[in-house]
């Protein structure tokens, strides 16, 4: 259901503790420091086994995130804006993460550029509520989907390297 | 160059075409109706509605043009739902969508391909306003499931009914993911308001209603969600390049199941139904009644469990005759054969947290586990004396 490394990856994200969203006042804001925790401690680790592939920041409220993932291939970096919101029924419902400029370019997106995620994304986070975070959101859902989609998008020329966008 | 003859003929082409263009354009408007007529004549649009009365289907349809009912999502089935109950002269509806009208969406009913681009609630009040101006019309075009959106999402379902200040009568949920029903299911547990649950499957051959009374039937939150089975092996769903099917006539018989829930509901005719679902490939419908969860995750849904065991209390007492099942016993058994489970209920139970009975053809679409009392294996995150702030910091210069 997920690889290995991904497995490896997501057994090394510190697991979050309150289960609380954006309507629970206090509750929410140590949720928040979980988060914050939870993914700088990913990002470390990305880092550490030399596979850094996102920054994330959020709003002051920890409602709205947004920043950028990129993906390997053939030695070239493509980019991508990340965005989404919290939902009010985090974290039992899981955040749907979106990357806006690849909106109708695959059909594997709901609108708005929303990733279109496994069957086996939704039972894994309800078995894990509220264990699982933002962090785990993207080991379990972005990253898998980057590997599969942007390779295809390269392949298929719907998206291309920006160093041959600027030589046409 | 062109002789007058010629010239005179291409003036009456463009002429009769002007003239189709204009008429065309042309809106026929009918005026309100301030009171519903049971006169059977060409001209009202009501007399087929009020010859329910007449055959004593229903005591008093008048009663419809009282009622508001919320339509949160205006997609496949909600815009169907929605024209329904225009059609059948509600008073008002409150509409709720954050989606425009795109291309891909002419596989369903409703928009047309002229109004693609614009929101689907704006499209929609526009169309359905043409077709019944007695109906009164709110619409927002906004995302519920966002801390902003929601407030006034709540606010409105609490005061937006037929009479200023009072809640609507009804929610229809016809949304087509998991986070905005939990909104709506949060909403409705926190206001005590009644609404109804539809969806179709990914694959467009199941679909189900399910009618949610706070406190006395199964919430949203109470189990995982429902599955239709259509006797296909879900491994071998092809999900290759897509995300989702869908078909107009499958979410045509949802919304169908939807409004006349609805209608018998609110007009108080025939047995409301609480759970009905549609297997396309079968044609079967399984119905049943759920119980909710006395360990539910949402508080408000334990909260209104608690009310409702209040009301029913303080209600006289009807005295049940129950029917006892007799075990089976087989007469002749000489090797004294017992079925023994290997695992016990209990662990059974826990593994799989809450599932509730449900009747032949319907399953949960996974389950999850029963919160366990002894910590985790997995690593938590340590205690911090960091503040907000400056893990915030720390990210954004890592």
């Amino acid at each position: 259901m997920v690889d290995e490394a991904t497995k490896k990856s997501l057994a090394q994200i510190p697991l979050l503790k309150t289960k609380a969203g954006p309507r629970d006042g206090e509750l929410w804001v140590t949720r928040l420091k979980e988060e914050y925790q939870a993914l700088i401690k990913y990002v470390q680790n990305n880092k550490d086994s030399d596979n850094d592939w996102f920054r994330l920041e959020s709003n002051k409220e920890g409602t709205r995130w947004f920043g950028k993932c990129w993906y390997v291939h053939e030695l070239l970096k493509y980019e991508f804006d990340l965005e989404f919101d919290i939902p009010i029924t985090y974290p039992t419902t899981a955040p749907e993460l979106a990357l806006p400029e690849l909106d109708g370019k695959t059909a594997k997106m709901y609108r708005g550029g929303k990733i279109c995620l496994t069957d086996h994304f939704k039972p894994l986070w309800a078995r894990n509520v509220p264990k699982f975070g933002i962090a785990h959101a993207l080991s379990l859902g972005l990253g898998p989907w980057l590997a599969v989609e942007v390779p295809d998008l390269i392949q298929k020329q719907i998206i291309t390297h920006k160093s041959e966008q600027a030589e046409k | 160059m062109a002789t007058v003859k010629d010239l005179q003929k291409k003036i009456k082409e463009l002429e009769a075409e002007l003239e189709k263009e204009r008429r065309e354009k042309q809106n026929v408007l009918r005026p309100k109706i301030s009171q519903m007529s049971s006169e059977v004549v060409d001209s009202n649009p009501y007399s087929r509605l009020m010859a329910l009365k007449r055959m004593g289907i229903v005591d008093d349809y008048e009663k419809i043009r009282e009622y508001c009912v919320a339509v949160v999502g205006v997609g496949g089935v909600g815009s169907v739902t929605a024209e329904m109950l225009t059609r059948c002269g509600i008073g008002k509806l409150l509409l709720f969508d954050y989606d425009k009208v795109e291309l891909a969406n002419m596989n369903r009913l409703f928009y047309q391909p002229h109004q693609s681009g614009m929101s689907k609630v704006e499209a929609a009040e526009k169309t359905l306003k043409e077709i019944n101006p007695d109906v009164e019309f709110e619409v927002y075009n906004y995302n519920i499931t966002t801390m902003d959106n929601f407030t006034h999402f709540m606010e409105r379902i609490k005061t937006g009914g037929f009479k200023s200040g009072e809640p609507v009568n009804l929610v229809l949920s016809c949304v087509d993911n998991f986070e905005a029903r939990m909104t709506v299911n949060t909403a409705c547990n926190e206001l005590g308001q009644n609404w109804i649950e539809s969806g179709v499957s990914e694959n467009a051959v199941s679909g189900h209603i399910q009618f949610i009374i706070p406190g006395e039937t199964s919430c949203y939150a109470c189990a995982p969600p429902l599955v239709v089975s259509t006797k296909t092996d879900e491994k071998t769903l092809k999900r290759e390049g897509v995300c989702a099917a869908s078909l107009p006539t499958t979410m045509a018989v949802v919304a169908g199941f939807l409004v006349q829930n609805t209608l018998k509901y609110l007009l108080k005719f025939g047995d409301v139904s609480y759970y009905l679902g549609y297997n396309a490939l079968q044609d079967f419908f399984p119905s049943m009644t759920l119980r909710p969860n006395p360990t539910c995750d949402d508080r408000h849904c334990v909260n209104q469990q608690h009310a409702f065991q209040l009301r029913e209390k303080s209600k006289p007492k009807v005295e049940k005759v129950e029917e006892k099942e007799d075990d089976v016993i087989h007469e002749d058994n000489p090797f004294e054969i017992q079925l023994v489970s290997e695992t016990t209920e209990e662990e059974l139970k826990n593994s799989e947290g809450f599932v509730p009975d449900l009747v032949q053809g319907l399953k949960v679409a996974y389950t999850t586990p029963a919160p366990s009392q002894n910590s985790d294996s997995g690593a938590m995150v340590d205690n911090t004396e960091k503040s907000l702030e400056e893990l915030m910091k720390e990210m954004q210069t890592l």
